[in-house]
């Protein structure tokens, strides 16, 4: 199988697996049982980890509260610290390309009586700051944009956005979930508030994520039980999970530059040679400021999942924006978002990388791709009335 | 997520393709919703002699496009309007929920083409008529 859907999940580092084993087999104590060693062990085990995060993306241990997934992170900004607010501050901004953990966290407190601005994005996908700016009001409590896009691998101005946000006296929260092991990510460049991570997009395993939560900012306990996580969010810690998400992200940043230099040049191979041998085709989202191991096409006429389903009988998986493999009746709300009309965003693939994709996987994937979409392209009654003006 | 007669009819779709001189076309479905399909059949009299699709879909749509041709080649019109999209459904053997809209797409599309053959015929004798009255006048 060539895996090119890094963007969905990547596969568990051999080392993350490693460091993890044990706290799955003898070390199986609770990490809140301190009088005997087990327990100890895993309190040990927890307390290296958060420092280790910690180091990873410039944060104090105290800063980071370890969640049960990147979604869970961003529901816990967004709901606490409106929460938090108690009603003083009541307006949100955020972008219309944002992942729906966001989304629908907005859709949310909309309900529950917020307004909420959604940001529209320019062709590639970019935030504009001025947009931010001319939409902070007296009562907007928090700002979130992501760092890095999920689908088109669009990276937002987050830094120059955090500056305006914090110059209006309101917070900044990213959802660096896409980013992290991608590139160099540090709050205190960020200059945010909160942050979202999630392991298993940066071959940590699944289940286990973070928030960033900047000292002094007052934001509610999201699970209410136990005193975990300072009282903040309950639940008898994944111990196992938070030391392969601490291995994870250790070992993708010790050689981050090696390791994105090798996605980058693949991608750019990739994008490459699709636009060369496919024609009608365009790529979505900006060359520059994308993410290393992204690649996002539209394939006019044809529609994505019948590509996902030949690329897969051909041993490839890779994923698509189209209605039919969102399973919704809408194409992706991110290339809506960027302005495709419908039937070009059904067309749409995502190929993403990892640092373990080779040259002979990218090569195999631009010889096994054009004859599926011409394939398609023939079967396609759109591409008939193409082919009749082009004979003219 | 697709029974294997599914995948079978999306692996290798019969009646692609377009017929030259087609005396009925039909196409149902939009490309917002992204499923288009488009019929061609050769009508002989009452009988479909032959009938070829072109599909922009999912799997699910290119699907139901090969098995409903196939069901209604070599039939008597009246016979292919009889075709339900559950009948299509139950020779793939099965769609999952939410495609069930692209075998009512299939037969909607045979539908249309028929109703493209009628049209036509009733076009052919009134543009008889008019030419006769033409030559009396």
């Amino acid at each position: 199988m060539i895996y090119m859907d890094n963007n969905a999940t990547t596969a568990l580092h051999a080392k993350a697996l490693e460091a993890m084993l044990p706290f799955l087999t003898e070390h199986y104590g609770n990490a809140s049982s301190k009088f005997y060693k087990t327990g100890r062990d895993a309190e040990q085990a927890l307390y290296a980890a958060r420092q280790s995060v910690a180091n990873q993306i410039g944060a104090k241990p105290n800063e980071v509260y370890f969640t049960g997934s990147g979604c869970e992170a961003d529901n816990w900004a967004i709901k606490g610290i409106i929460s938090a607010f108690d009603g003083r501050k009541k307006h949100i901004i955020t972008s219309e390309i944002e992942h729906h953990a966001i989304l629908n966290s907005c859709a949310y407190m909309e309900k529950h009586g917020c307004e909420v601005t959604y940001l529209p994005v320019d062709e590639y996908g970019r935030v504009n700051p001025v947009d931010v700016e001319k939409s902070l009001r007296d009562d907007t409590a928090i700002v979130s944009i992501m760092l890095a896009n999920n689908e088109i691998g669009t990276i937002e101005p987050i830094a120059d956005i955090a500056e305006i946000v914090h110059s209006h006296g309101a917070l900044m929260h990213t959802d660096a979930v896409q980013a992290m092991g991608h590139m160099a990510v540090d709050v205190r460049e960020l200059g945010v508030d909160l942050m979202s991570m999630s392991a298993h997009k940066f071959h940590g395993p699944k289940g286990v994520g973070a928030l960033y939560i900047k000292n002094g900012v007052r934001i509610d306990n999201f699970i209410h039980g136990g005193g975990q996580e300072r009282g903040k969010r309950a639940a008898t810690e994944n111990v196992a999970g938070i030391v392969g998400m601490a291995k994870a992200l250790e070992t993708a940043n010790e050689k981050l530059a090696e390791n994105c230099a090798h996605m980058r040049r693949l991608r750019d191979k990739l994008i490459d040679g699709v636009l060369e041998r496919i024609p009608y085709t365009r790529l979505n989202g900006t060359r520059k400021e994308r993410l290393c191991n992204n690649a996002n096409f539209s394939f006019k006429y044809i529609e994505g999942e019948s590509i996902l389903m030949m690329l897969d009988m051909k041993g490839v998986a890779a994923s698509s924006g189209s209605a039919c493999a969102s399973g919704s009746l809408d194409p992706s709300h991110v290339l809506l978002a960027i302005g495709l009309p419908h039937e070009i965003a059904h067309g749409s693939l995502r190929l993403s990388l990892s640092a373990d994709t080779t040259d002979a996987e990218v090569d195999e994937v631009l010889e096994i791709l054009p004859p599926i979409v011409e394939r398609l392209r023939e079967m396609s009654p759109l591409y008939e009335e193409v082919k009749r003006k082009e004979n003219k | 997520m697709y029974s294997e007669k599914v995948m079978e009819h999306f692996a290798n779709p019969q009646n692609v393709g377009e017929i030259e001189n087609a005396n009925a076309v039909g196409e149902v479905g939009n490309v917002r919703c992204g499923d288009i399909m488009k019929i061609y059949m050769d009508i002989d009299g009452d009988v479909i002699k032959d009938v070829k699709f072109k599909t922009f879909g999912c799997g699910a749509a290119i699907a139901t496009s090969s098995m409903a041709t196939e069901m209604v080649k070599g039939k008597t019109i009246e016979e292919a309007l009889e075709l339900t999209n559950k009948a299509v459904m139950d020779a793939l053997g099965g769609l999952p929920p939410e495609k069930i809209h692209c075998s009512v797409l299939a037969e909607e599309a045979i539908r249309a083409a028929i109703t493209d053959y009628k049209k036509r015929q009733v076009e052919e004798v009134e543009e008889f008529e008019y030419d006769c009255c033409q030559k009396e006048n």
